[in-house]
Protein backbone atom coordinates (compact mmCIF):
# COMPACT_ATOMS: atom_id res chain seq x y z
CA UNK A 1 0.00 0.00 0.00
CA UNK A 2 1.55 3.19 -1.04
CA UNK A 3 0.50 6.60 -2.12
CA UNK A 4 1.93 9.66 -3.76
CA UNK A 5 2.43 11.20 -0.35
CA UNK A 6 6.12 10.54 -0.57
CA UNK A 7 8.72 13.21 -0.87
CA UNK A 8 10.95 13.45 -3.88
CA UNK A 9 14.38 14.86 -3.42
CA UNK A 10 14.72 18.32 -4.90
CA UNK A 11 16.16 17.70 -8.34
CA UNK A 12 19.40 19.51 -8.93
CA UNK A 13 19.44 20.07 -12.63
CA UNK A 14 23.15 20.80 -12.69
CA UNK A 15 23.81 17.15 -11.84
CA UNK A 16 22.58 16.38 -15.32
CA UNK A 17 25.37 18.48 -16.78
CA UNK A 18 27.83 15.74 -15.85
CA UNK A 19 25.94 13.21 -17.94
CA UNK A 20 26.93 12.38 -21.52
CA UNK A 21 24.48 14.49 -23.62
CA UNK A 22 24.22 11.88 -26.38
CA UNK A 23 23.43 9.08 -23.92
CA UNK A 24 20.99 11.30 -22.07
CA UNK A 25 19.18 12.18 -25.30
CA UNK A 26 18.95 8.50 -26.27
CA UNK A 27 17.69 7.62 -22.77
CA UNK A 28 14.96 10.24 -22.96
CA UNK A 29 14.03 9.17 -26.48
CA UNK A 30 13.63 5.57 -25.33
CA UNK A 31 11.32 6.63 -22.52
CA UNK A 32 9.35 8.86 -24.87
CA UNK A 33 8.89 5.84 -27.18
CA UNK A 34 7.45 3.91 -24.24
CA UNK A 35 10.39 1.54 -23.83
CA UNK A 36 11.26 0.17 -20.41
CA UNK A 37 14.64 0.86 -18.84
CA UNK A 38 16.27 -2.32 -17.53
CA UNK A 39 18.88 -2.66 -14.74
CA UNK A 40 21.91 -2.98 -17.00
CA UNK A 41 20.86 -0.13 -19.33
CA UNK A 42 22.54 3.23 -19.13
CA UNK A 43 20.65 5.72 -16.98
CA UNK A 44 21.42 9.14 -15.51
CA UNK A 45 22.51 9.10 -11.88
CA UNK A 46 19.57 11.31 -10.97
CA UNK A 47 17.13 8.78 -12.42
CA UNK A 48 18.78 5.96 -10.48
CA UNK A 49 18.74 7.98 -7.27
CA UNK A 50 15.11 9.03 -7.54
CA UNK A 51 13.96 5.54 -8.43
CA UNK A 52 15.82 3.95 -5.52
CA UNK A 53 14.24 6.54 -3.29
CA UNK A 54 10.76 5.92 -4.61
CA UNK A 55 10.85 2.10 -4.70
CA UNK A 56 12.51 2.00 -1.31
CA UNK A 57 9.83 4.26 0.18
CA UNK A 58 7.22 2.03 -1.37
CA UNK A 59 8.82 -1.12 0.08
CA UNK A 60 9.09 0.48 3.53
CA UNK A 61 5.43 1.50 3.30
CA UNK A 62 4.50 -2.13 2.77
CA UNK A 63 6.28 -3.45 5.86
CA UNK A 64 5.33 -0.52 8.06
CA UNK A 65 1.81 -0.72 6.62
CA UNK A 66 1.66 -4.32 7.85
CA UNK A 67 1.83 -3.05 11.44
CA UNK A 68 -1.47 -1.16 11.95
CA UNK A 69 -3.45 -3.94 10.26
CA UNK A 70 -1.23 -6.67 11.68
CA UNK A 71 -2.28 -5.76 15.21
CA UNK A 72 -5.82 -6.85 14.26
CA UNK A 73 -4.88 -10.30 12.96
CA UNK A 74 -4.96 -11.77 16.45
CA UNK A 75 -8.25 -10.01 17.21
CA UNK A 76 -10.14 -10.49 13.93
CA UNK A 77 -13.70 -11.62 14.70
CA UNK A 78 -14.45 -15.09 13.40
CA UNK A 79 -12.64 -17.56 11.17
CA UNK A 80 -13.52 -15.89 7.91
CA UNK A 81 -12.06 -12.52 8.87
CA UNK A 82 -9.14 -13.98 10.76
CA UNK A 83 -7.95 -15.97 7.77
CA UNK A 84 -8.52 -13.14 5.31
CA UNK A 85 -6.78 -10.57 7.52
CA UNK A 86 -3.75 -12.86 7.82
CA UNK A 87 -3.59 -13.42 4.09
CA UNK A 88 -4.02 -9.73 3.36
CA UNK A 89 -1.26 -8.55 5.67
CA UNK A 90 0.98 -11.37 4.46
CA UNK A 91 0.51 -10.05 0.93
CA UNK A 92 1.76 -6.64 2.06
CA UNK A 93 4.94 -8.18 3.45
CA UNK A 94 5.30 -10.08 0.19
CA UNK A 95 5.01 -6.80 -1.69
CA UNK A 96 7.87 -5.42 0.38
CA UNK A 97 9.94 -8.44 -0.58
CA UNK A 98 9.23 -7.89 -4.28
CA UNK A 99 9.93 -4.19 -4.06
CA UNK A 100 13.19 -4.49 -2.15
CA UNK A 101 14.31 -6.86 -4.89
CA UNK A 102 13.30 -4.33 -7.55
CA UNK A 103 15.22 -1.60 -5.74
CA UNK A 104 18.26 -3.87 -5.34
CA UNK A 105 18.56 -4.02 -9.13
CA UNK A 106 19.55 -0.35 -8.91
CA UNK A 107 22.46 -1.08 -6.59
CA UNK A 108 21.25 -0.64 -3.01
CA UNK A 109 21.03 -3.72 -0.78
CA UNK A 110 17.93 -4.67 1.21
CA UNK A 111 19.93 -4.61 4.43
CA UNK A 112 21.07 -1.05 3.70
CA UNK A 113 17.51 0.05 2.91
CA UNK A 114 16.24 -1.44 6.16
CA UNK A 115 19.07 0.23 8.06
CA UNK A 116 18.12 3.58 6.52
CA UNK A 117 14.49 2.96 7.47
CA UNK A 118 15.19 2.34 11.13
CA UNK A 119 17.65 5.21 11.28
CA UNK A 120 14.91 7.50 10.01
CA UNK A 121 16.88 8.35 6.88
CA UNK A 122 14.31 7.06 4.45
CA UNK A 123 10.59 7.64 4.59
CA UNK A 124 7.44 5.59 4.16
CA UNK A 125 3.83 6.46 3.51
CA UNK A 126 2.72 9.03 6.01
CA UNK A 127 -0.62 7.37 6.53
CA UNK A 128 0.90 4.55 8.61
CA UNK A 129 1.93 7.00 11.29
CA UNK A 130 -1.69 7.01 12.41
CA UNK A 131 -3.06 4.37 14.76
CA UNK A 132 -5.70 1.75 13.97
CA UNK A 133 -7.72 2.14 17.18
CA UNK A 134 -10.42 -0.41 16.44
CA UNK A 135 -11.23 -3.30 14.14
CA UNK A 136 -13.18 -0.78 12.06
CA UNK A 137 -10.02 1.29 11.48
CA UNK A 138 -8.41 -1.80 10.08
CA UNK A 139 -11.39 -2.26 7.72
CA UNK A 140 -11.15 1.34 6.54
CA UNK A 141 -7.45 0.86 5.83
CA UNK A 142 -8.12 -2.36 3.91
CA UNK A 143 -10.73 -0.69 1.79
CA UNK A 144 -9.84 2.95 1.28
CA UNK A 145 -6.09 3.06 1.79
CA UNK A 146 -5.72 0.07 -0.48
CA UNK A 147 -8.04 1.79 -2.94
CA UNK A 148 -5.82 4.86 -2.88
CA UNK A 149 -2.76 2.70 -3.30
CA UNK A 150 -4.27 1.06 -6.36
CA UNK A 151 -4.91 4.45 -7.97
CA UNK A 152 -1.29 5.35 -7.39
CA UNK A 153 0.18 2.00 -8.32
CA UNK A 154 -1.81 1.49 -11.50
CA UNK A 155 -0.41 4.82 -12.66
CA UNK A 156 3.13 3.91 -11.65
CA UNK A 157 2.89 0.51 -13.31
CA UNK A 158 3.03 2.40 -16.62
CA UNK A 159 6.30 4.02 -15.61
CA UNK A 160 9.67 3.59 -17.27
CA UNK A 161 11.64 1.27 -15.00
CA UNK A 162 11.05 -2.36 -16.00
CA UNK A 163 11.59 -4.18 -12.67
CA UNK A 164 9.39 -1.72 -10.77
CA UNK A 165 6.60 -1.94 -13.34
CA UNK A 166 6.63 -5.73 -13.28
CA UNK A 167 6.54 -5.77 -9.48
CA UNK A 168 3.62 -3.33 -9.57
CA UNK A 169 1.66 -5.47 -12.00
CA UNK A 170 1.79 -8.36 -9.56
CA UNK A 171 1.11 -6.14 -6.58
CA UNK A 172 -1.95 -4.53 -8.19
CA UNK A 173 -3.46 -7.93 -8.89
CA UNK A 174 -3.28 -8.75 -5.17
CA UNK A 175 -4.41 -5.30 -4.08
CA UNK A 176 -7.56 -5.81 -6.12
CA UNK A 177 -8.44 -8.67 -3.73
CA UNK A 178 -7.64 -6.51 -0.72
CA UNK A 179 -10.02 -3.92 -2.01
CA UNK A 180 -12.81 -6.51 -2.26
CA UNK A 181 -11.99 -7.81 1.20
CA UNK A 182 -11.92 -4.31 2.69
CA UNK A 183 -15.15 -3.34 0.98
CA UNK A 184 -16.87 -6.50 2.13
CA UNK A 185 -15.76 -5.90 5.74
CA UNK A 186 -16.92 -2.27 5.63
CA UNK A 187 -20.28 -3.30 4.13
CA UNK A 188 -20.81 -5.75 7.02
CA UNK A 189 -20.04 -3.03 9.53
CA UNK A 190 -22.06 -0.33 7.81
CA UNK A 191 -25.11 -2.56 7.47
CA UNK A 192 -24.67 -4.29 10.82
CA UNK A 193 -25.70 -3.49 14.37
CA UNK A 194 -25.87 0.12 15.64
CA UNK A 195 -22.58 -0.49 17.44
CA UNK A 196 -20.92 -1.67 14.24
CA UNK A 197 -22.22 1.32 12.29
CA UNK A 198 -20.97 3.66 14.97
CA UNK A 199 -17.55 1.99 14.91
CA UNK A 200 -17.14 2.23 11.15
CA UNK A 201 -18.30 5.86 10.95
CA UNK A 202 -15.89 6.85 13.72
CA UNK A 203 -13.07 5.08 11.93
CA UNK A 204 -13.87 6.84 8.65
CA UNK A 205 -13.88 10.17 10.47
CA UNK A 206 -10.46 9.43 11.93
CA UNK A 207 -9.00 8.30 8.63
CA UNK A 208 -10.36 10.97 6.31
CA UNK A 209 -7.47 13.40 6.77
CA UNK A 210 -4.80 10.71 6.37
CA UNK A 211 -6.63 9.50 3.24
CA UNK A 212 -6.60 12.99 1.74
CA UNK A 213 -2.93 13.30 2.70
CA UNK A 214 -2.22 9.94 1.11
CA UNK A 215 -1.86 11.37 -2.39
CA UNK A 216 0.59 14.03 -1.32
CA UNK A 217 0.52 17.82 -1.21
CA UNK A 218 -1.46 19.78 -3.82
CA UNK A 219 0.32 20.23 -7.14
CA UNK A 220 0.76 23.92 -6.48
CA UNK A 221 2.83 23.01 -3.42
CA UNK A 222 4.93 20.27 -4.97
CA UNK A 223 7.77 21.42 -7.13
CA UNK A 224 10.49 19.66 -9.07
CA UNK A 225 8.27 17.01 -10.54
CA UNK A 226 8.45 18.04 -14.21
CA UNK A 227 11.58 16.07 -15.06
CA UNK A 228 10.34 13.10 -13.02
CA UNK A 229 7.16 13.05 -15.06
CA UNK A 230 9.11 13.33 -18.32
CA UNK A 231 11.21 10.35 -17.23
CA UNK A 232 8.08 8.50 -16.24
CA UNK A 233 9.19 8.11 -12.65
CA UNK A 234 6.18 9.99 -11.39
CA UNK A 235 3.19 9.16 -13.55
CA UNK A 236 0.32 11.29 -12.35
CA UNK A 237 0.03 14.47 -10.36
CA UNK A 238 -1.03 14.29 -6.73
CA UNK A 239 -4.20 16.28 -7.39
CA UNK A 240 -5.17 14.12 -10.36
CA UNK A 241 -4.83 10.97 -8.29
CA UNK A 242 -6.81 12.48 -5.43
CA UNK A 243 -9.58 13.48 -7.84
CA UNK A 244 -9.63 10.01 -9.36
CA UNK A 245 -9.93 8.45 -5.91
CA UNK A 246 -12.76 10.78 -4.86
CA UNK A 247 -14.57 10.07 -8.09
CA UNK A 248 -14.40 6.33 -7.56
CA UNK A 249 -14.98 6.04 -3.82
CA UNK A 250 -17.02 8.93 -2.43
CA UNK A 251 -20.19 7.63 -4.12
CA UNK A 252 -19.48 4.16 -2.69
CA UNK A 253 -19.02 5.62 0.80
CA UNK A 254 -22.29 7.53 0.54
CA UNK A 255 -24.06 4.49 -0.82
CA UNK A 256 -23.37 2.73 2.50
CA UNK A 257 -25.05 5.53 4.41
CA UNK A 258 -21.75 6.75 5.81
CA UNK A 259 -20.84 10.41 5.87
CA UNK A 260 -17.55 12.03 4.98
CA UNK A 261 -16.37 14.50 7.59
CA UNK A 262 -15.97 17.38 5.14
CA UNK A 263 -19.03 19.65 4.69
CA UNK A 264 -17.48 21.12 1.55
CA UNK A 265 -17.05 17.84 -0.25
CA UNK A 266 -19.11 17.85 -3.44
CA UNK A 267 -18.66 17.39 -7.11
CA UNK A 268 -18.56 20.75 -8.86
CA UNK A 269 -20.89 20.45 -11.87
CA UNK A 270 -19.02 23.15 -13.74
CA UNK A 271 -15.49 21.82 -13.45
CA UNK A 272 -16.49 18.16 -13.11
CA UNK A 273 -14.04 17.99 -10.23
CA UNK A 274 -14.48 17.49 -6.53
CA UNK A 275 -14.39 20.49 -4.26
CA UNK A 276 -13.11 19.74 -0.78
CA UNK A 277 -11.57 21.35 2.23
CA UNK A 278 -7.79 21.21 1.97
CA UNK A 279 -6.57 18.89 4.70
CA UNK A 280 -4.07 20.40 7.10
CA UNK A 281 -0.83 20.29 5.13
CA UNK A 282 1.15 21.58 8.08
CA UNK A 283 0.09 18.42 9.90
CA UNK A 284 1.23 16.39 6.89
CA UNK A 285 4.67 18.00 7.04
CA UNK A 286 4.89 17.55 10.77
CA UNK A 287 3.97 13.89 10.58
CA UNK A 288 6.26 13.10 7.67
CA UNK A 289 9.11 14.74 9.55
CA UNK A 290 8.61 12.41 12.47
CA UNK A 291 6.09 14.10 14.71
CA UNK A 292 3.00 11.98 14.07
CA UNK A 293 1.06 9.91 16.58
CA UNK A 294 2.84 6.65 15.74
CA UNK A 295 6.17 7.49 14.03
CA UNK A 296 8.27 6.59 17.04
CA UNK A 297 6.29 3.43 17.78
CA UNK A 298 6.43 2.17 14.17
CA UNK A 299 10.16 2.63 13.91
CA UNK A 300 10.74 1.18 17.36
CA UNK A 301 8.85 -1.96 16.39
CA UNK A 302 10.81 -2.27 13.18
CA UNK A 303 14.09 -1.63 14.97
CA UNK A 304 13.30 -4.27 17.56
CA UNK A 305 12.41 -6.77 14.85
CA UNK A 306 15.70 -6.05 13.07
CA UNK A 307 17.75 -6.34 16.24
CA UNK A 308 16.04 -9.48 17.47
CA UNK A 309 16.48 -11.11 14.08
CA UNK A 310 20.10 -10.07 13.55
CA UNK A 311 21.49 -13.37 14.86
CA UNK A 312 19.46 -15.26 12.24
CA UNK A 313 20.88 -13.17 9.42
CA UNK A 314 24.40 -13.55 10.81
CA UNK A 315 23.91 -17.31 11.02
CA UNK A 316 22.66 -17.51 7.45
CA UNK A 317 25.79 -15.74 6.23
CA UNK A 318 28.07 -17.99 8.25
CA UNK A 319 30.32 -20.20 6.11
CA UNK A 320 29.45 -23.21 8.30
CA UNK A 321 25.74 -22.81 7.60
CA UNK A 322 24.85 -25.78 5.46
CA UNK A 323 22.97 -25.11 2.32
CA UNK A 324 19.94 -27.30 2.65
CA UNK A 325 17.95 -28.00 -0.43
CA UNK A 326 14.60 -26.55 0.60
CA UNK A 327 12.56 -29.55 -0.45
CA UNK A 328 15.04 -32.24 0.60
CA UNK B 1 -18.42 -45.97 17.80
CA UNK B 2 -18.05 -43.88 20.94
CA UNK B 3 -19.00 -40.36 20.03
CA UNK B 4 -17.26 -38.87 23.08
CA UNK B 5 -13.99 -40.50 22.09
CA UNK B 6 -14.10 -39.04 18.60
CA UNK B 7 -15.12 -35.62 19.83
CA UNK B 8 -12.23 -35.64 22.26
CA UNK B 9 -9.84 -36.50 19.43
CA UNK B 10 -11.27 -33.79 17.17
CA UNK B 11 -11.03 -31.14 19.88
CA UNK B 12 -7.40 -32.04 20.51
CA UNK B 13 -6.55 -31.72 16.82
CA UNK B 14 -8.55 -28.55 16.26
CA UNK B 15 -7.40 -26.72 19.39
CA UNK B 16 -3.71 -27.47 18.79
CA UNK B 17 -3.88 -26.15 15.24
CA UNK B 18 -5.90 -23.07 16.19
CA UNK B 19 -3.63 -22.00 19.03
CA UNK B 20 -0.37 -22.61 17.21
CA UNK B 21 -1.79 -20.97 14.09
CA UNK B 22 -2.64 -17.95 16.21
CA UNK B 23 0.88 -17.85 17.65
CA UNK B 24 2.43 -18.20 14.19
CA UNK B 25 0.37 -15.27 12.96
CA UNK B 26 1.93 -13.09 15.64
CA UNK B 27 5.15 -13.18 13.62
CA UNK B 28 3.59 -11.10 10.84
CA UNK B 29 5.62 -7.92 10.63
CA UNK B 30 8.26 -9.09 13.11
CA UNK B 31 10.21 -11.88 11.43
CA UNK B 32 14.02 -11.96 11.34
CA UNK B 33 13.81 -11.80 7.55
CA UNK B 34 10.80 -11.00 5.39
CA UNK B 35 10.73 -14.53 4.03
CA UNK B 36 10.13 -15.88 7.52
CA UNK B 37 7.31 -13.41 8.19
CA UNK B 38 5.70 -14.78 5.08
CA UNK B 39 6.40 -18.43 5.90
CA UNK B 40 5.00 -18.21 9.42
CA UNK B 41 1.94 -16.45 8.06
CA UNK B 42 1.39 -19.20 5.49
CA UNK B 43 1.62 -21.85 8.16
CA UNK B 44 -0.72 -19.84 10.39
CA UNK B 45 -3.30 -19.69 7.62
CA UNK B 46 -3.00 -23.43 6.98
CA UNK B 47 -3.27 -24.33 10.65
CA UNK B 48 -6.24 -22.13 11.34
CA UNK B 49 -7.86 -23.54 8.21
CA UNK B 50 -7.23 -27.06 9.56
CA UNK B 51 -8.77 -26.18 12.90
CA UNK B 52 -11.83 -24.90 11.06
CA UNK B 53 -12.10 -28.22 9.21
CA UNK B 54 -12.05 -30.15 12.50
CA UNK B 55 -14.48 -27.79 14.24
CA UNK B 56 -16.77 -28.25 11.26
CA UNK B 57 -16.68 -32.02 11.83
CA UNK B 58 -17.48 -31.40 15.48
CA UNK B 59 -20.53 -29.42 14.47
CA UNK B 60 -21.85 -32.58 12.86
CA UNK B 61 -21.77 -34.12 16.33
CA UNK B 62 -24.02 -31.38 17.59
CA UNK B 63 -21.35 -29.02 18.88
CA UNK B 64 -21.84 -25.27 18.32
CA UNK B 65 -20.69 -23.61 15.09
CA UNK B 66 -16.92 -23.17 14.63
CA UNK B 67 -16.88 -19.43 15.42
CA UNK B 68 -18.71 -19.94 18.70
CA UNK B 69 -16.54 -22.90 19.66
CA UNK B 70 -13.27 -21.15 18.83
CA UNK B 71 -14.09 -17.65 20.03
CA UNK B 72 -16.15 -18.13 23.17
CA UNK B 73 -14.66 -21.01 25.16
CA UNK B 74 -12.43 -20.42 28.16
CA UNK B 75 -8.93 -21.83 28.58
CA UNK B 76 -10.08 -24.73 30.76
CA UNK B 77 -12.29 -25.93 27.90
CA UNK B 78 -9.37 -26.17 25.48
CA UNK B 79 -7.76 -29.55 24.69
CA UNK B 80 -4.58 -28.15 23.18
CA UNK B 81 -1.18 -29.11 24.54
CA UNK B 82 0.65 -26.55 26.62
CA UNK B 83 3.40 -26.44 24.00
CA UNK B 84 1.31 -24.46 21.51
CA UNK B 85 0.14 -21.78 23.92
CA UNK B 86 3.59 -20.69 25.09
CA UNK B 87 4.50 -17.22 23.87
CA UNK B 88 6.57 -17.01 20.68
CA UNK B 89 9.65 -15.77 22.49
CA UNK B 90 12.60 -15.21 20.21
CA UNK B 91 12.78 -16.74 16.76
CA UNK B 92 14.86 -19.67 18.08
CA UNK B 93 12.06 -20.74 20.40
CA UNK B 94 9.37 -20.37 17.73
CA UNK B 95 11.47 -22.37 15.29
CA UNK B 96 12.20 -25.18 17.76
CA UNK B 97 8.54 -25.41 18.76
CA UNK B 98 7.53 -25.46 15.10
CA UNK B 99 10.04 -28.27 14.48
CA UNK B 100 8.93 -30.37 17.46
CA UNK B 101 5.24 -29.78 16.89
CA UNK B 102 4.94 -30.16 13.14
CA UNK B 103 6.97 -33.35 12.96
CA UNK B 104 4.46 -34.87 15.39
CA UNK B 105 1.48 -33.30 13.66
CA UNK B 106 2.49 -34.73 10.31
CA UNK B 107 2.70 -38.23 11.78
CA UNK B 108 -0.74 -37.74 13.35
CA UNK B 109 -2.16 -36.71 9.98
CA UNK B 110 -0.48 -39.65 8.23
CA UNK B 111 -2.02 -42.03 10.77
CA UNK B 112 -5.41 -40.35 10.71
CA UNK B 113 -5.49 -40.63 6.93
CA UNK B 114 -5.83 -44.39 7.64
CA UNK B 115 -8.52 -43.88 10.26
CA UNK B 116 -11.51 -46.21 10.34
CA UNK B 117 -13.63 -43.12 10.98
CA UNK B 118 -14.05 -41.89 7.45
CA UNK B 119 -14.76 -38.18 7.95
CA UNK B 120 -11.46 -37.77 9.82
CA UNK B 121 -9.60 -39.88 7.29
CA UNK B 122 -10.89 -37.69 4.48
CA UNK B 123 -9.89 -34.43 6.14
CA UNK B 124 -6.48 -35.77 7.19
CA UNK B 125 -5.76 -37.06 3.68
CA UNK B 126 -6.61 -33.70 2.23
CA UNK B 127 -4.64 -31.63 4.73
CA UNK B 128 -1.53 -33.69 5.34
CA UNK B 129 0.00 -32.38 2.12
CA UNK B 130 0.07 -28.93 3.73
CA UNK B 131 1.58 -30.13 7.00
CA UNK B 132 4.28 -31.87 4.96
CA UNK B 133 5.50 -28.44 3.86
CA UNK B 134 5.50 -27.20 7.43
CA UNK B 135 7.80 -30.09 8.31
CA UNK B 136 10.05 -29.38 5.35
CA UNK B 137 10.26 -25.75 6.40
CA UNK B 138 11.12 -26.61 10.00
CA UNK B 139 13.67 -29.29 9.14
CA UNK B 140 15.37 -27.08 6.56
CA UNK B 141 15.85 -24.26 9.04
CA UNK B 142 16.94 -26.50 11.90
CA UNK B 143 19.57 -28.13 9.68
CA UNK B 144 20.69 -24.78 8.39
CA UNK B 145 20.90 -22.79 11.62
CA UNK B 146 21.77 -25.80 13.75
CA UNK B 147 25.20 -25.97 12.18
CA UNK B 148 26.01 -22.31 11.73
CA UNK B 149 27.26 -19.79 14.28
CA UNK B 150 27.98 -20.62 17.90
CA UNK B 151 25.38 -18.01 18.84
CA UNK B 152 22.68 -19.70 16.77
CA UNK B 153 23.55 -23.16 18.06
CA UNK B 154 23.48 -22.00 21.69
CA UNK B 155 20.17 -20.28 21.21
CA UNK B 156 18.58 -23.29 19.52
CA UNK B 157 19.97 -25.69 22.09
CA UNK B 158 18.62 -23.62 24.94
CA UNK B 159 15.19 -23.42 23.31
CA UNK B 160 15.24 -27.14 22.61
CA UNK B 161 15.94 -27.84 26.29
CA UNK B 162 13.15 -25.50 27.29
CA UNK B 163 10.56 -26.78 24.80
CA UNK B 164 11.16 -30.51 25.09
CA UNK B 165 9.13 -31.16 28.28
CA UNK B 166 6.20 -29.33 26.69
CA UNK B 167 6.70 -31.22 23.42
CA UNK B 168 6.50 -34.51 25.33
CA UNK B 169 3.29 -33.17 26.84
CA UNK B 170 1.73 -33.34 23.36
CA UNK B 171 1.58 -37.12 23.76
CA UNK B 172 -0.60 -37.05 26.84
CA UNK B 173 -3.12 -39.84 26.41
CA UNK B 174 -6.82 -39.30 26.09
CA UNK B 175 -9.09 -41.15 28.48
CA UNK B 176 -10.47 -42.88 25.39
CA UNK B 177 -7.01 -43.85 24.11
CA UNK B 178 -7.43 -47.62 24.13
CA UNK B 179 -10.87 -47.45 22.62
CA UNK B 180 -9.65 -45.26 19.74
CA UNK B 181 -6.84 -47.72 19.09
CA UNK B 182 -9.07 -50.79 19.32
CA UNK B 183 -11.60 -49.38 16.89
CA UNK B 184 -8.92 -48.29 14.43
CA UNK B 185 -9.84 -44.63 14.65
CA UNK B 186 -6.41 -43.49 15.77
CA UNK B 187 -3.12 -45.28 16.29
CA UNK B 188 -2.62 -43.57 19.64
CA UNK B 189 -0.09 -41.24 21.22
CA UNK B 190 2.54 -43.90 22.01
CA UNK B 191 2.76 -44.78 18.34
CA UNK B 192 3.00 -41.14 17.29
CA UNK B 193 5.67 -40.46 19.88
CA UNK B 194 7.85 -43.42 18.85
CA UNK B 195 7.84 -42.39 15.21
CA UNK B 196 8.32 -38.73 16.15
CA UNK B 197 11.47 -39.51 18.11
CA UNK B 198 12.98 -41.29 15.14
CA UNK B 199 12.24 -38.42 12.81
CA UNK B 200 13.42 -35.58 14.99
CA UNK B 201 16.56 -37.47 15.95
CA UNK B 202 17.39 -37.95 12.27
CA UNK B 203 17.29 -34.19 11.77
CA UNK B 204 19.09 -33.27 14.98
CA UNK B 205 21.91 -35.66 14.12
CA UNK B 206 22.67 -33.55 11.08
CA UNK B 207 23.29 -30.52 13.28
CA UNK B 208 25.44 -29.59 16.24
CA UNK B 209 22.43 -29.74 18.54
CA UNK B 210 21.87 -32.44 21.14
CA UNK B 211 18.56 -33.94 22.14
CA UNK B 212 18.36 -33.82 25.95
CA UNK B 213 18.04 -37.09 27.79
CA UNK B 214 14.43 -38.14 27.52
CA UNK B 215 14.49 -40.40 30.55
CA UNK B 216 15.19 -37.47 32.83
CA UNK B 217 12.74 -35.11 31.11
CA UNK B 218 9.35 -34.95 32.77
CA UNK B 219 6.58 -34.23 30.25
CA UNK B 220 4.35 -31.21 30.89
CA UNK B 221 0.96 -32.83 30.87
CA UNK B 222 -2.45 -31.34 31.56
CA UNK B 223 -3.31 -29.47 28.38
CA UNK B 224 -5.46 -32.26 26.96
CA UNK B 225 -7.60 -32.08 30.11
CA UNK B 226 -8.00 -28.30 30.22
CA UNK B 227 -5.09 -27.59 32.53
CA UNK B 228 -3.11 -24.77 30.93
CA UNK B 229 -0.31 -22.33 31.61
CA UNK B 230 -1.11 -18.71 32.41
CA UNK B 231 -0.53 -17.88 28.74
CA UNK B 232 -3.64 -19.40 27.17
CA UNK B 233 -6.43 -17.28 28.67
CA UNK B 234 -4.88 -13.93 27.62
CA UNK B 235 -4.43 -15.32 24.10
CA UNK B 236 -8.11 -16.31 24.01
CA UNK B 237 -9.21 -12.96 25.42
CA UNK B 238 -7.29 -11.18 22.69
CA UNK B 239 -8.67 -13.48 20.01
CA UNK B 240 -12.25 -12.81 21.10
CA UNK B 241 -11.89 -9.09 21.80
CA UNK B 242 -13.86 -7.94 18.76
CA UNK B 243 -16.05 -11.03 18.42
CA UNK B 244 -17.39 -10.54 21.95
CA UNK B 245 -18.41 -6.93 21.30
CA UNK B 246 -21.45 -8.56 19.73
CA UNK B 247 -21.33 -12.35 19.27
CA UNK B 248 -24.58 -12.29 17.32
CA UNK B 249 -23.34 -9.71 14.82
CA UNK B 250 -22.00 -10.58 11.42
CA UNK B 251 -18.54 -9.17 11.09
Amino acid sequence: MYGGGNVFEATKFDTLQNEDPAKLAEFEARIARGEKIEPTDWMPELYRKQLIRMIEQHAHSEIIGALPEGTWITRAPGFRRKMAQMAKVQDEVGHAQLLYSAAETLGKSREQMLTDLINGKSKYSNVFNYPAFTWADSNIISWLIDAGAIVNQLANAKGSYGPYCRALDRICAEEAFHLKYGHDAVVHMATGSPKQREMIQAALNRWWTPIMHFFGPPDKMSTHTEILMRWKVKMASNDDMRQQFLDMYVPKIWELGLTVPDPNLKKNPETGKWDYTEPDWEEFKRVINGDGPCNAERLAVRRTAEERGAWVRRALLHPKAKYVKPLA
Amino acid sequence: MNEQAIKDLLYKLADDQLILGHRNSEWTGFGPILEEDIAFSSMAQDKIGHSLAFYTLLQEFGEADPDTVAFTRNANQFHSSQLVELPNGEYDFSLIRHFLYDNAEFIRFEMLAQSSYEPIAKVATKLKGEVKYHVLHANTWIKNLGSSTEEAILRLQSSLNEALPYALGMFEKSKYEQELIDTGVYAGEEAVKAEWLKRIQAVIEKTELKLPDLESTAPKYGGRYGDHTEHLQPLLDEMAEVFKIDPTAEW
